[in-house]
């Protein structure tokens, strides 16, 4: 686990790394999250050439793949500015493992730089920009799914929730269980299929059992697995990106 | 997918060792289909979620009034003080045990291990052999290998006296029949000792007792594991509810001890916080109803307590594993269990789908290297990196990490200290990430991938096993971020 | 070259070199500051929790609750020591009663079957306590031997309120354990126990069913 301790004063820019799967499956998310960062003031700078963490072949083993992937997303972010990135994957990826996997190399200090300014999306919201969220939704009941990332990695358990709680006609319910992951864990869910089954079977049922209306999370790759698994059941629950959520709310 | 896995000639198999035809034999070889088997069997599932949630309800209560934080950290310091020192202190192990009067082995592996207890009870005459829990005696396939020279090694530790009683293997490091009802254990010690059937716990605990008694009576020596070894007094400490440990180590005339080379600490105050964390961290007790230490046999004086004490060093790819930095954390390991109480996969498939000695996440960092990582090809991977286990390590393995790394060794990008390194090196995956590698450091190909994807998302598959299996098939959204964030630029530019 | 030599030699050739030592603070392992009643209250809770019993008396009326113990539970032989003090004052307490009184400083050999079959219960004395897991520890001797408080069924322990300790680590680093181990130290908290048949708790597997705590205070 990484916390970030000290968190810096808000910031007039900042950059966004979309992410990959953002970028391709869920672009509106990174768009929402944009607004929500430009409505706290801020200008948001998106680098043209970035494309992805390298999380996948990193989990899978391929460091030299990885490596060269993360070394193309170092170079985009040279100003000092805070990185947002609405992952908590993708986040920990660059936070905790950009700096290992380029120890002892010629890019040790840059690693460590740009890790040192990466930003989970809500934890940025509530610890930087100390956002005030004005809801103007319908009464609601919904649940948060949280990443193993997000919790583990970034130590951020409280910041989505925290978000939440500042909706006042939401209700934030909790589904049993809730640390428990929900099987995604990028190859892993092709490489044993059936124990990820498993795992999102029972954490589709866990937030259907705690009379969620709808899930949120901050990760698109639980998103994919859950929302994607509901929707094969046809089960009228879903779910959506937390910065999408938020907007929505708030706009 | 494999055939499931029958019976085998030890030759053939992992586990060593004759069966019985209907029983199963485990191999990590077959996990996929073991793991399949697991999930399907509403009894596997069931139990292990019920035992699952309470071990680890009662270790959240254990440590309430801890910091925690701090007491893992001192853990792992003191593990890795140990493992810093190692050689020396096995050296001061040996000689500050030999001074208390316990004869010292050493083995480099499991086999040499076993022919040194084998000969130890061979030239002594034995031929019954009574153990507390010994999870490196499981290691090492010790009773097969005594049972094969005619010498009888019966457990005495409930679980592990059930658990061969079925001719199986344990299916968690803590609690060996956690996979077993009531109504089954019943059945077994019905069908194999005669009593009746009940389904009252402490009937057949009470049975059970009887049974063993008698065995403890004439038992011609005793087989126990160590939790740790305390370097400074020559001291051997072990843990234990039942006092089937202390009875092993007490009445016979022979007391054997094995371990592994980590499990050594350097000082006796060393031994407080592991012992703290270790009952709190498997079962949730605050201590275990005895804590046994050992620092010699029977004195001249004394009146009881084993006439011989010796004690077998067993490396088995320890040494091996020390080399490494990064691997290194692996022997920090004090078999708590509480890695595989919280891990997702472990409770959904339950320890015999692994087919190893040590299941879960710890047996997924160890096992590949005590048989290597083609045996063990499918263990590595079998985990999301939730990280859960991590988070209660009470020495602070970093497992998941430590499964990254294997993963490394196992496609051959690592530093090939690991056997078996590169035995998933498919040129069919390396062709994959080396595309998705140029793909990503191309960023106008990325975009004009990806924006393809979106444009032709009508003809994006929706078949795509194994994940449309039981999701739908993601579909690529007609525009990219990428070209969201441009439009805007170019919207912002001209207004 | 020997097993030993050469598990040493590859230990000691590492090849990542040096492992740096980290250094241990200890104090979350002590400094409870708990007041004496603190102590005897979560010891007894600790132990009772457990179906350890703990029967509250004094150093002058001890064998008093001994007796009642005795004939509460029906214990007809009882083995013990004879040279303690506990044992001492026991053997004079009993004297007057219907209760068979077994010698335990003799060679296990020539009464172990009878330890195991027809001894109802073993009265030892302690060393101490521990307050934050409810233990009491002993170091057996030739007078007290090993099994006295693990084969009979029934296990009676005296111990000294105020040698109860806060903590593990209280009681190695003030009774200076490191000085002179014996052959067998205990901690024993509780009578023995499993959960191994479907998690259901159950008393009294292999080591004693009941144990009981004499608790003498002033």
């Amino acid at each position: 686990m990484t916390p970030v301790k000290l968190y810096p004063a808000k910031p007039e820019k900042v950059y966004l790394f979309g992410t990959c799967l953002i970028d391709l499956f869920y672009p509106e998310a990174g768009m929402d999250v944009v607004l929500l960062l430009e409505r706290e003031g801020i200008e948001v700078i998106f680098p043209d050439d970035q494309t992805c963490c390298g999380q996948p072949a990193y989990t899978s083993g391929y460091h030299d793949e990885a490596r060269r992937v993360a070394a193309a997303q170092l170079d985009l972010f040279a100003e000092p500015w805070p990185i947002i990135v609405p992952s908590g994957s993708c986040g920990g990826m660059m936070r905790t493992h950009y700096p290992q996997l380029f120890m002892n190399s010629e890019r040790q200090e840059q690693a460590e730089a740009v890790a040192s300014r990466i930003f989970e999306l809500t934890e940025f919201l509530v610890h930087v920009c100390h956002v005030r969220l004005a809801d103007r939704g319908e009464p609601q009941r919904i649940a948060m799914h949280t990443s193993c990332s997000a919790r583990r990695e970034m130590g951020l358990a409280e910041t989505g929730p925290k978000l939440l709680q500042q909706l006042s006609n939401v209700t934030l319910v909790e589904q049993v269980r809730s640390a428990e992951c929900c099987g995604f864990g990028g190859t892993f869910a092709v490489r044993h299929p059936e124990i990820s089954a498993a795992m999102v079977a029972d954490k589709g049922v866990a937030i259907e059992a705690a009379e969620a209306e709808h899930f949120v999370t901050s990760d698109c790759g639980c998103l994919m697995n859950i929302d994607g698994h509901l929707q094969h059941e046809k089960r009228a629950l879903r779910g959506e990106h937390i910065a999408s959520y938020l907007w929505r709310r708030t706009a | 997918m494999s055939q499931p896995a029958t019976a085998k000639s030890s030759e053939e198999t992992l586990q060593g060792g004759a069966a019985t035809p209907e029983v199963q034999i485990f191999d990590p070889r077959h996990f996929h289909q073991q793991a399949h088997d697991a999930l399907g069997n509403p009894q596997i599932r069931g139990n292990f979620r019920k035992a699952m949630d309470g071990l680890m309800q009662k270790r959240r209560d254990a440590f309430v009034e801890w910091d925690l934080e701090t007491l893992r950290q001192l853990g792992a310091n003191v593990r890795s003080r140990a493992l810093a020192k190692l050689p020396d202190l096995l050296e001061q192990l040996e000689r500050n045990c030999q001074a208390n009067g316990i004869q010292v082995h050493w083995a480099e592996d499991g086999d040499e291990a076993c022919r040194l207890i084998r000969e130890l009870c061979e030239s002594r005459g034995a031929k019954r052999l009574i153990k507390g829990k010994s999870m490196v005696s499981e290691e090492m396939h010790l009773n097969a290998h005594l049972e094969e020279a005619g010498i009888e090694a019966l457990e005495a530790d409930l679980g592990e006296y059930l658990v061969q009683m079925a001719k199986e293997t344990p299916s968690h490091i803590i609690m060996p029949a956690i996979h077993k009802n009531t109504s089954e254990i019943s059945e077994l010690m019905h069908d194999k000792t005669g009593i009746e059937r009940t389904l009252d716990a402490d009937t057949l605990t009470a049975a059970a007792r009887e049974q063993l008694r008698q065995r403890f009576m004439t038992a011609d020596v005793g087989l126990s594991g160590v939790n740790f070894a305390v370097a400074e007094t020559g001291t051997l400490c072990l843990v234990e509810n039942e006092g089937n440990g202390r009875l092993t180590t007490t009445v016979p005339p022979v007391h054997i001890a094995v371990t592994g080379i980590e499990k050594v600490v350097e000082h006796l105050q060393d031994v407080a916080p592991l012992y703290a964390l270790l009952t709190r961290s498997a079962t949730g007790q605050a201590v275990t109803t005895y804590f046994n230490m050992i620092s010699g046999p029977r004195k001249a004086e004394e009146h009881d307590g084993p006439r011989e004490v010796h004690l077998v060093l067993v490396d088995n790819g320890r040494s091996r594993i020390y080399q490494d930095d990064e691997l290194l954390d692996t022997l920090r390991c004090i078999r708590c269990g509480a890695c595989m109480n919280h891990c997702p996969v472990y409770t959904r498939v339950g320890g015999h789908a692994y087919g190893t000695t040590y299941p879960g996440p710890i047996g997924k960092i160890l096992m590949p290297h005590l048989l290597g990582l083609d045996a063990t090809r499918d263990l590595p991977s079998a985990s999301s990196l939730c990280g859960a286990c991590g988070e209660v390590c009470p020495v602070k393995i970093p497992i998941p990490d430590l499964l990254v790394r294997l993963r490394k060794e196992a496609v051959g990008e690592g530093r090939g200290n690991v056997p078996g390194a590169g035995v998933k090196r498919s040129v069919k995956e390396v062709t994959a990430w080396k595309s998705w590698q140029w793909l990503a450091t191309h960023p106008v190909f990325w975009r004009l991938g990806t924006g393809m994807a979106g444009r032709f998302r009508a003809l994006s598959p929706g078949h795509l096993p194994p994940w449309t299996d039981y999701r739908v098939a993601p579909r690529p959204a007609s525009k990219t971020l990428h070209a969201m964030m441009r439009e805007r630029r170019r919207t912002e530019k001209n207004s | 070259m020997s097993s030993r030599d050469a598990i040493l030699k590859r230990l000691r050739q590492r090849l990542d070199g040096e492992i740096p030592v980290p250094p241990s603070d200890f104090t979350v392992m002590t400094e409870r500051g708990w007041s004496q009643e603190e102590r005897l209250v979560r010891f007894e809770a600790g132990i009772t929790a457990v179906r350890g019993e703990v029967v509250k008396t004094t150093r002058a009326d001890w064998t008093r609750a001994l007796v009642q113990v005795l004939v509460e539970k029906g214990v007809g032989t009882l083995a013990l020591g004879r040279f303690h003090d506990v044992t001492i004052e026991a053997r004079e307490a009993l004297a007057a009663h219907d209760i068979t009184l077994v010698d335990a400083d003799r060679d296990i050999e020539s009464w172990s079957r009878e330890q195991f079959e027809n001894i109802d219960a073993g009265l030892t004395s302690t060393q101490g306590g521990i307050a934050e897991t409810g233990s009491l520890w002993l170091w057996p001797t030739p007078d007290e031997p090993r099994r006295l408080s693990l084969v009979p069924p029934i296990h009676i322990a005296v111990l000294d309120a105020g040698h109860i300790q806060d903590t593990f680590f209280d009681v190695l680093r003030d009774r200076r354990w490191t000085e002179q181990m014996p052959t067998n130290a205990l901690l024993i908290s509780g009578p023995s126990k499993t959960a191994d048949i479907e998690q259901t708790l159950v008393y009294g597997v292999h080591g004693p069913r009941q144990l009981v705590v004499l608790l003498r205070q002033n």
